[in-house]
């Protein structure tokens, strides 16, 4: 289906978006919805958004016209699994960066992935602690300069979206903002995925993370992703040394594994079945 | 064993059962409507989630066992906007873990029931023993200025009819209610009774109409939408306005809704307190008690009368909000107040409060765990005081 006739507007409360200029969280939103049009929905009356504490965790709460539970720091995913398991009907989203999802929330995605819980989750990565002042996050690359690592940070940067593969994820992906069209695929196979789907989306973060590096605008940010993103089939023959620096981007999983809820279903039936 | 619970799972109501504690509560939680469970395994609330494990799936309700008690509270709160009744328990250490959501359930206004069965603390201390030592974190364990209702109930029967409660008023003032159990009440068996469904007063959460767009103020108690209502419901644990959008620079937005929040369970505090006076406004010694410590006291007032001791008893159903005024009545009287807790003193703080220096506050403290306050210490502290 085509782009034609959308507007981000559509999906929209008459507010202004408390993101920088040049913030990639604009792109998510953008892409998200044009997802989200491309698939047919008019409005958002069928979703429900959970997010947790950060940028990221703003971009559907309260700007989506819709139903949104914005929580504390990293919970949004068990608070996701509460809505999704009352109205499995309902399609439940999550937002969050990476400081709220693979950061104080890491566990709760984890488990999202064992369980395959039927929802979709949108990381932001911006590889720094943005809202709070550039801070060294869970993805901030190794030898970078923070405010809280100012002699350079000494710790490997997690894998997110393999770390969700791994987990048990029925759908797991990494794009960048630059890849706005395979994003936006990405965002619509995850949302008619049954079981758990988590979009990592490398994102640009001028404010913070470009002054820390010195890549002061959102320009120089995307064409450094451009640059330095390898297909995953292509880095699937580099060596470690090769892929150093490097973003990988590609789907890491796509499996058609049972979701949560049709477990939890079969589970009701066979308990209503020995009550009887 | 087996008989009892297919009793129970046939919903063979309005006879008497002999249940243990835990049970009663989890039966307190099917009758009052509660179809979703999610908790993380602790001693001595564990088998709350069993019984739920076994009673909820034939209903159609929903119990998962969660990562964490952060995952739990947050779950909980999920399936409150999707407009479900939830609850969860633990003991101390997963309640200590459940305050940053306690918080956000408190600002959000969303119904849910929180059972505290505790145990001997500080830290993982004494996981089979009883303890009271939660009754300030049951007030103020979450940050900033919040309120609190904690219901605490001292039998079997309680467990069951004091969960209901919880619901209740969870339902009525959109707000997270606290089961404040203990571990003898928990794991103790004895005859309880299971009304007929029929005869259980049930509330429930008010429903916005057509139209509605506050549901985090105008009235006190705003109207609940659920997800999936057509409300577009912003939720929020930021500062927010009557629409629920965020406004967290705004002082007078801050004041307006905190101050509401507080207000909503304070002007109704007489409503919401319940206690058990007994010769209170008229004796020489008061005895105030709660939980496990009030069956110990109910023997120790009635033997120290028959020893010609003037006693009078305030035995708490409520915690939060605190009876001040029952308290104060007794201290009218009474020169002094004996407390017996099992904790190094918390209650008493709050008496001493209430009675502003118009009776002797006597505190009456045993921890360890190896057993509870006993008739005789009790006894033997009015004798003392006298």
């Amino acid at each position: 289906m085509s782009s034609s006739g959308f507007s981000s507007r559509q999906y929209l409360r008459e507010m202004r978006f408390p993101f920088c200029p040049g913030c990639g969280d604009y792109t998510i939103a953008n892409t998200f919805l044009q997802a989200v049009h491309e698939l047919g929905f008019q409005d958002l009356k069928r979703f429900v958004f959970c997010s947790g504490i950060g940028c990221a965790s703003w971009i559907p709460s309260p700007y989506f016209k819709a139903d949104s539970i914005h929580t504390t720091h990293g919970r949004s995913i068990p608070v996701a699994l509460g809505v999704k398991l009352i109205r499995p009907d309902l399609n439940v989203v999550v937002f969050g960066g990476d400081g709220d999802l693979v950061g104080i929330g890491l566990s709760h995605l984890i488990h999202a992935a064992r369980r395959n819980l039927d929802i979709t989750a949108i990381m932001s990565n911006n590889m720094i602690y943005g809202m709070t002042g550039a801070q060294v996050a869970p993805t901030t690359p190794i030898s970078t300069k923070t405010t809280t690592t100012p002699y350079g940070s000494f710790e490997q940067p997690i894998d997110a979206a393999r770390v969700v593969a791994a987990g048990g994820a029925n759908y797991s992906a990494r794009w960048t903002t630059h890849h706005t069209e395979p994003l936006k695929d990405a965002v619509k196979t995850a949302l008619q995925t049954k079981g758990f789907a988590f979009i990592e989306v490398v994102s640009q973060c001028p404010t913070a993370y470009g002054r820390q590096v010195g890549l002061k605008t959102s320009k120089d940010i995307l064409q450094w992703f451009e640059k330095n993103s390898v297909a995953l089939k292509d880095a699937e023959g580099m060596s470690g040394g090769e892929l150093e620096g490097k973003i990988v981007v590609g789907e890491f999983a796509k499996r058609s594994a049972p979701g949560l809820v049709q477990n939890i279903q079969g589970m009701l039936e066979e308990a209503r079945k020995v009550a009887h | 064993m087996q008989m009892k619970s297919r009793k129970l799972r046939r919903n063979s109501i309005d006879q008497t059962h002999f249940l243990q504690g835990n049970e009663a509560c989890a039966e307190g939680a099917v009758a009052a409507g509660c179809r979703f469970y999610a908790a993380y395994p602790i001693t001595p609330a564990t088998e709350i989630a069993e019984h739920l494990a076994r009673r909820l799936p034939p209903l159609g309700g929903i119990v998962i066992q969660m990562e964490d008690e952060m995952a739990s509270m947050a779950a909980v709160l999920g399936a409150s906007w999707a407009g479900a009744k939830a609850m969860t328990a633990t003991s101390g250490p997963g309640f200590s873990l459940m305050q940053e959501n306690l918080g956000l359930a408190f600002m959000t206004e969303t119904p849910c029931v929180v059972v505290d069965v505790q145990r001997a603390g500080p830290s993982t201390g004494q996981a089979t023993k009883c303890g009271q030592g939660d009754i300030m974190q049951a007030r103020w364990g979450s940050h900033g200025d919040y309120n609190t209702i904690a219901l605490l109930p001292n039998s079997v029967q309680e467990m069951f009819d004091l969960t209901i409660r919880a619901f209740n008023l969870a339902e009525a003032y959109r707000t997270p209610v606290v089961v404040l159990a203990d571990e003898i009440i928990a794991h103790m068996t004895e005859r309880a009774n299971i009304p007929s469904l029929n005869d259980i007063e049930i509330n429930n959460r008010r429903k916005p109409k057509p139209g509605d767009e506050l549901f985090f103020g105008g009235d006190d108690i705003p109207p609940m939408p659920a997800a999936g209502e057509g409300f577009n419901v912003a939720v929020t644990g930021s500062t927010h306005d009557e629409r629920g959008f965020r406004v967290t620079a705004d002082p007078i937005a801050h004041t307006r809704l905190v101050g509401r929040l507080h207000r909503k369970i304070e002007q109704d505090q007489k409503k919401i307190a319940e206690y058990e006076a007994n010769n209170a406004e008229n004796c020489d010694i008061g005895v105030l008690s709660y939980g496990c410590t009030s069956r110990a006291a109910y023997e120790a007032v009635e033997r120290a009368r028959e020893d010609g001791f003037a006693v009078g008893h305030i035995r708490l159903k409520t915690m939060w909000p605190f009876p001040h005024w029952g308290v104060r009545t007794m201290a009218e009287s009474a020169k002094s107040i004996v407390i017996p807790e099992m904790n190094l003193g918390q209650a008493l703080y709050e008496v001493q409060r209430a009675v502003e220096g118009k009776a002797s506050v006597i505190p009456l403290n045993k921890i360890g765990g190896d057993e509870m306050i006993t008739p005789e210490e009790i006894l033997a502290k009015i004798a003392e005081v006298s």
